[in-house]
């Protein structure tokens, strides 16, 4: 029953902030409620008992590209956005598809492949050290993999970023 | 005790927000955005499942996709202040240099 409460409400405040991130015309007011969409989220994994993905998604996701944003939001300026030939296009188009792909989804979710599982609030939490385990030992390559990537954006963002001699 | 089901339809509508906001939005970073609302929205049914499954191997992959979107947030926005500084503008509507 608290299950079902806790996943109506943040759920709903997902959905809430998704649409406002559509609707809303400045690129800031679509960011903050991308902030409170990343935020419920990190609820319902808690819900789901992973807490792990919870607090990272706070810290990382929340935290650390949230303000990256935000940054260059404010570094550039960026004012509403205005409507062009290319958005009408786009609306023409665009609607029927994302309907299509919605009901597409939902069609194989709901009918074909319907699962009947039931998920119990704490039926499945872990600790965190479980994860570090399969971390650092059965996923230890795509992890240092990981590491290089990071190497590459990190030299990538600096070069693409520097002023034009 | 909620429905898997339940999970699964909130990613999928989710995405198809992200993927909306993708095609409708003519401001770069907007659009940006919304790729990490889609990531997002990835991101919920590997934890759904990852429950169902009673398998961590989820939340390490998901784990994985935050680190990837982290390290593609940090090269986009550099190549959007890139663009910013040639064309003078975020809508992707004037970034046209291939059409002269």
């Amino acid at each position: 029953m608290i299950h079902q409460v806790l996943f109506i409400i943040f759920g709903g405040i997902c959905v809430a902030g998704a649409l406002n991130l559509l609707l809303q015309k400045h690129p800031i007011s679509s960011a903050l409620s991308l902030i409170v969409v990343m935020g419920s989220l990190a609820a319902l994994y808690l819900l789901l008992g992973a807490q792990f993905v919870a607090a990272i998604q706070v810290i990382v996701y929340a935290g650390a590209i949230m303000v990256l944003f935000v940054f260059v939001i404010m570094l550039l300026n960026a004012g509403k956005e205005e409507h062009t030939k290319g958005s009408r296009i786009a609306m023409w188009f665009g609607v029927p598809s994302v309907a299509a792909l919605l009901g597409m989804v939902l069609f194989i979710l709901l009918q074909r492949g319907k699962v009947d599982y039931q998920i119990e609030l704490g039926a499945f939490a872990r600790p965190t050290r479980e994860v570090a385990i399969l971390l650092f030992r059965d996923y230890l390559l795509p992890f240092e993999v990981t590491s290089v990537l990071i190497l590459v954006a990190i030299m990538g963002a600096v070069v693409l970023a520097r002023k034009e001699q | 005790m909620v429905p898997i089901t339940w999970y699964l339809v909130l990613s999928a509508v989710l995405f198809t927000i992200g993927v909306a906001a993708f095609i409708f939005k003519r401001n770069i970073i907007t659009i940006f955005m919304s790729i990490e609302l889609m990531l997002n929205a990835v991101n919920l049914s590997f934890v759904a499942f990852a429950n169902m499954w009673k398998d961590l191997s989820g939340h390490i992959f998901v784990f994985f996709v935050m680190v990837v979107a982290a390290a593609e947030a940090a090269v986009g926005l550099a190549i959007i202040i890139a663009v910013f500084r040639t064309r003078q503008t975020l809508n992707v509507d004037r970034v046209n240099l291939l059409k002269l």
